[in-house]
């Protein structure tokens, strides 16, 4: 059995409307799970559920064989950190740190041992006896890490921990979260909406959308083989061509057939490709070639990027930087078969 | 600075309406003639004797000083669970409650004091004392979550989640979180409630009776008959009060505090 079990879990906050409907989750010990997706998925409920601060209308949450479904907060042992960090603000950082401890009424040396190993671990050490509000974003950041962490959690719940953060700082703390997650083996759940921030830190991302999770994969198999459409255009896949599966082919409209090299056994409506991996070629190609006139250019930096009208609908790709076209010139792409998506 | 010549003289003049009567008062307690006066033409603390060694003041005072103490203390016994409750969860007409809350302080004073009068003495024939204090408790309970409500707008909650989540439960996490984070909201409602009930005529001058009444309401009775310093004296001494209570909580929180 896994290490965490969410079972068929719902919420419902009036009765009526489902926040999340009968979801289903199994993450292993030792390993950081994000949950993906855009605001109102019910990413955040869900981390509420487990976390204890909303009772599932039903299902269960099983964490190390043990039923948490109607064990009150305070008596779960799980460390959260929230997007506003939530430091206590009449405390200072040693304190901030030290107050899980002391709840658990340990022995006063060993809580002072512990709180300064912590504070060294997170590079807190010099700031230990200063308020929250002399820290910076990122030192109270680290804070509330440190605070959830030196109680030795079950489970590291973390709410878009670092939203607030600029973005140079954003990227140094979430190696900074990966490294010290990996050093005390946290079984760790991470809500986020920047799926560049989840893909760089999670061992497998579950992708929500309306209360349910739509793919739960590895990062990697999320960006190259997305399953469903919404999770497709979550990760930057913008064309999408309906085709209809016919044995092994795929057809477009006017029955114009398609190579793709991955076809799925579940059943498919659309493919789907990123603008990147189109390719603008100079002559026409017969195989999965199409064709077009530029509709709208728009400068990236790097490059342009076209949206191209062609027989298939409006095509977004992105031109390299040696050849330009103009609105109204017509050009012709290919879409490579090992770059196509169906889902 | 001169494009704000206008503005400041306009603040001066503010300013002396404001100041320029407490100044008389000030200075009338210490003359000499019989009736108030201004300027005076000798110095004396006699007043202040008469004001002190009067039994109907100091009983009036430390009546006033008791029902303000005890309608306050009331006030944010039932108060702060109640602006907790209040800004914590979406209750249903929670905007209702709110202006409901609010009302005693829009309504007319007099006209509070009258349905109270009809409500607390002859609905419910309740003691003078006890009435004169529930009357004030109402009066000063709006302030009270009013402003402890002000400062839990402010309160980050999440703040609250992470102490249960740290081995906190809720009762804990209130006195050891909650509560001092807002305790200059809880000091500020706390004067402003006191002050309030201390000067409290219209509500007062309804529920006293007999050997019961309040500092505020002997004095304006005093003066209708009296025309001497003595008042004076006793309005020096609750300045004097005033400013060393404002003194001491400029010196531990700071003025800013209240202002939150």
């Amino acid at each position: 059995m896994s290490y965490v079990d969410l079972n068929e879990i719902t919420v419902s906050y009036d009765g009526k409307h489902n926040i999340l409907e009968g979801l289903n989750l199994k993450i292993e010990k030792g390993e950081l799970v994000s949950l993906l997706g855009p605001s109102g998925c019910g990413k955040t409920t869900t981390l509420r559920v487990v976390a204890g601060y909303i009772q599932p209308r039903s299902g269960d949450l099983m964490v190390n064989d043990q039923n948490y479904t109607k064990i009150p907060v305070h008596k779960r042992n799980f460390g959260i950190v929230f997007q506003s960090y939530a430091l206590f603000p009449h405390l200072t950082v040693g304190e901030n740190v030290a107050f899980g401890l002391k709840m658990k009424k340990e022995d006063k040396k060993v809580i002072e041992k512990k709180v300064d190993n912590m504070l060294e671990t997170c590079g807190l050490s010099e700031y230990k006896n200063r308020y929250p509000k002399q820290l910076s974003g990122g030192q109270r950041q680290r804070v509330a890490l440190a605070r959830a962490l030196v109680i030795e959690p079950n489970l590291l719940l973390l709410d878009e921990p670092l939203s607030n953060l600029d973005a140079k700082l954003r990227i140094q703390m979430r190696v900074e979260i990966k490294r010290l997650q990996k050093k005390l083996g946290i079984t760790t759940i991470f809500v986020t909406h920047d799926q560049e921030e989840c893909f760089s830190i999670s061992d497998r991302v579950a992708v929500m959308n309306n209360g349910i999770i739509e793919q739960y994969d590895t990062p990697e198999n999320i960006y190259a083989k997305p399953k469903t459409e919404f999770v497709a255009r979550f990760i930057g896949f913008e064309n999408f061509i309906d085709v209809e599966r016919k044995e092994d082919h795929l057809f477009g409209s006017q029955g114009v057939s398609f190579r793709v090299d991955d076809v799925p056994e579940y059943d498919v409506k659309k493919m789907t490709i990123r603008p990147d991996d189109i390719e603008i070629v100079k002559t026409p190609v017969p195989e999965n070639g199409i064709s077009g006139q530029v509709a709208v250019r728009t400068f990236l930096g790097k490059s342009y990027q076209y949206e191209v009208q062609s027989d298939f609908g409006s095509l977004i790709v992105n031109g390299s930087d040696s050849d330009v076209y103009e609105t109204g010139d017509q050009i012709h792409m290919v879409l490579p078969s090992h770059k196509i998506v169906l889902v | 600075m001169r494009r704000y010549k206008g503005l400041t003289i306009f603040s001066v003049i503010v300013f002396s309406f404001l100041i320029i009567p407490l100044v008389i008062i000030v200075v009338t307690a210490f003359g000499t003639e019989k009736t108030i006066a201004f300027p005076i033409k000798g110095f004396t603390f006699s007043w202040f004797q008469v004001a002190l060694s009067s039994k109907s003041f100091k009983n009036a005072f430390f009546l006033s000083f008791k029902v303000a103490m005890i309608a306050t203390l009331m006030a944010l016994l039932i108060g702060i669970p109640a602006a907790y409750a209040l800004s914590r969860y979406s209750l249903k007409g929670k905007k209702l409650l709110k202006s409901f809350f609010l009302s005693p302080t829009i309504v007319p004073g007099i006209v509070v004091g009258y349905s109270l009068f009809l409500f607390i003495v002859i609905k419910l024939k309740m003691p003078v004392f006890e009435g004169l204090l529930l009357g004030h408790f109402l009066v000063v309970l709006p302030y009270v979550i009013r402003v402890v409500g002000g400062a839990l707008e402010q309160f980050d909650f999440s703040i609250e989640e992470v102490a249960w989540s740290l081995g906190c439960n809720k009762w804990l996490a209130f006195f050891k979180i909650v509560l001092p984070n807002i305790s200059s909201g809880i000091i500020s409602s706390f004067l402003l409630a006191f002050i309030n009930s201390f000067n409290n005529i219209p509500v007062s001058m309804f529920l006293t009776g007999p050997g019961i009444v309040t500092l505020p309401n002997t004095l304006m009775s005093y003066v209708e008959y009296n025309y001497d310093p003595t008042v004076s004296a006793i309005s020096v001494m609750l300045m004097l009060a005033t400013i060393i209570i404002m003194f001491i909580v400029e010196k531990t929180l700071g003025i800013s505090a209240l202002a939150k």
